[in-house]
């Protein structure tokens, strides 16, 4: 195992290694030991890391290898999965996840899905204000959140004379854009990513990859992605994971050129057994 | 190729063979098709043969009328189910909604288990004893028939019947979309409401219909709670009117006049339970994309 892997087992401990970054780089998130089961299965096995505040970082790996589940742990949906189990630690800004109210954790960490999921009975307008009004909060001026999130999430212009058309009238990327214009609208500290472009096209995954770039120096980006290209243009950092265990993790750079295991090597070259 | 050929050419003799079977079955298919239809065309047929006549506009406003007086109708009865069924509805709606989300929402659990068993128990028993069941509690202590009772028996009846069904339209909003509410920082009463509750709304409403449409066709277990009256009377404290006892005390009264009408009150409720399952169907048939 390379010192990579061991890199923040210990809270705010300084990472060690060649890319040993400059100190302002500050953990948002420390994963330590978490292990994920549905029922008695495991799913994800004692994975520990770290991921750095307001960066973009990519988890890669195989189908089924637990990105999915991992990504879940981290705003503590997986809990929320009838049968499901979790053990291990993650830190947010340094305090465990468990001493939060569930509620709190997900209105700092938000979500994007795989497949875009408006509220198919609201407005697109009602869906961006959707984490204010599930939640009871009266946002200063909807007007604004609304124009404010659509415009990050750089769907202002195509949507801004159909805000009252259903959130579903629109196109499957316009609506991905929409599910993460309705998860910015509440200013997550960190946003969860699962291959948000999958079920899009080259040009609205373009998009996508552009706005996260945009909203990265705010917001702490964790992207679960099975395109590599994808991870190696929007993230600083990369997670390897494989079987429920992390492989490796590093700057991107470094894992897509000079990968410090084997198994990293051979899934990002294709030549996978 | 002249016929003799073709006669012995086993292709063109097992493609006969099999065209022949197809057309048996076609004959025996289309039969059977017309076995089934055969009682609903004979009773929905007497009915409208038999009462058509009588429905006019008057006929549904105007009250029942003493023997030999002529032009009674069954307002005061229409008004009576509509009183029934209506705050049946109310009562069970509500309750049945509650039990169906919660139903849907856990799996196993003792509560869940003891109220779905319940419900299907509850949609097995025959609908007098719910009707003797509305006796025992409210026309017993209270001494005499009311539209309560009535209301009660009926909403016995139908809360299952929306509890069960409301479980079936929940289970199929997508998880996805639940899953999107609880990831926005909603607790799971506020996702329930605001989010898979309006996603499964035509379906419940069908769910409500069905029910109510089922009630107000129910005779027994109104016969001896809201009992029936001839008048227009609209107090739940008081014996109420409703159009299936109408047709059940015309029907066995020996005047033709009354028999007359009892066809007439049924091509009225069969009407009514029909268009309502329609709607109830149309509601279910374009339920939400996805
Ligand atoms: N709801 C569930 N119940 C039981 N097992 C599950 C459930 N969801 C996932 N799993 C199992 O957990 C393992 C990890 O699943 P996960 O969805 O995290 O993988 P993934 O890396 O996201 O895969 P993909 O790239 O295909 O999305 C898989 O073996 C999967 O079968
Ligand atoms: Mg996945």
């Amino acid at each position: 195992m390379t010192s990579a892997i061991h890199e923040g087992l210990v809270p705010g401990s300084i990472p060690v290694g060649r890319d040993a970054p400059a100190p302002a780089r500050r953990n948002k998130i420390e994963v330590v030991e978490l292990t994920a089961r549905y029922g008695n299965r495991e799913a994800i096995t004692g994975v520990t890391l770290s991921i750095p505040a307001r960066t973009v970082t990519a988890i890669i790996g195989p189908s089924g290898c637990g990105k999915s589940t991992l990504l879940r742990c981290l705003n503590r949906l997986h809990e929320a999965t009838p049968g499901a189990g979790v053990s291990g630690r993650i830190l947010l800004d340094g305090r465990d996840l468990r001493a939060e109210d569930p509620i709190v954790v997900r209105r700092r960490v938000g979500m994007v899905f795989q497949r875009p999921n408006p509220f198919p009975t609201m407005s697109v307008r009602d869906n961006v204000l959707a984490g204010f009004r599930l939640t009871g909060v009266r946002p200063r001026s909807p007007e604004e959140v609304v124009e404010r999130a659509l415009r990050r999430a750089a769907l202002w212009n195509e949507v801004k004379d159909a805000l009252d058309r259903p959130g579903t009238s629109l196109s499957g990327g316009q609506q991905q854009r929409l599910c993460i214009a309705r998860a910015l609208a509440v200013e997550p500290e960190v946003l969860l990513m699962d291959e948000p472009c999958s079920a899009l096209d080259p040009v609205a995954t373009a998009r996508i990859e552009e706005l996260v770039r945009e909203v990265a120096p705010e917001v702490t980006v964790v992207m679960v992605t099975h395109n590599m290209q994808q991870a190696a243009r929007v993230s600083e950092r990369t997670a390897f994971l494989y079987l429920g265990r992390l492989v490796e993790v590093g700057d991107t750079a470094t894992i897509f050129t000079r990968p410090a295991e084997r198994l990293t090597e051979e899934y990002i070259t294709g030549r996978f057994g | 190729m002249n016929g003799r050929a073709e006669e012995r050419d086993p292709a063109i003799r097992r493609f006969r063979r099999r065209r022949l079977a197809d057309r048996v079955f076609l004959v025996l298919t289309v039969a059977s098709v017309g076995v089934v239809l055969a009682p609903l065309v004979a009773v929905v047929g007497s009915v409208v043969a038999r009462g058509a006549a009588a429905v006019t506009p008057e006929f549904l406003v105007s009250v029942s009328r003493p023997v030999g007086e002529p032009g009674g109708g069954i307002g005061h009865a229409l008004a009576g189910s509509a009183l029934l069924v209506g705050s049946a509805l109310a009562v069970a709606g509500p309750f049945g909604i509650a039990a169906g989300l919660f139903l849907a929402g856990t799996r196993r659990n003792r509560i869940a288990w003891a109220v779905r068993a319940s419900a299907d128990v509850l949609t097995g028993v025959p609908s007098i004893v719910v009707g003797v069941f509305a006796y025992a509690v409210l026309v017993v202590p209270l001494r005499h028939f009311s539209g309560l009772a009535g209301t009660l028996a009926l909403a016995v009846l139908m809360w299952p019947l929306i509890a069960r069904a409301t479980e079936e339209v929940v289970r199929m909003v997508p998880r996805e979309l639940s899953e999107a509410g609880l990831a926005l920082g909603a607790r799971n009463w506020r996702v329930a409401l605001r989010v898979v509750v309006p996603a499964a709304f035509p379906g419940i409403g069908a769910a409500l219909i069905g029910a109510a449409s089922r009630a107000a066709g129910e005779t027994a277990p109104l016969m001896f709670t809201a009992f029936g009256s001839p008048f227009l009377a609209l107090d739940p404290t008081e014996p109420v009117a409703a159009v299936p006892l109408v047709i059940f005390n015309y029907a066995v009264s020996p005047y033709d006049d009354w028999r007359r009408q009892a066809w007439a009150a049924a091509l009225v409720l069969c009407v009514l339970v029909l268009a309502g399952n329609l709607v109830s169907r149309s509601l279910i048939a374009r339920r939400a994309p996805r």
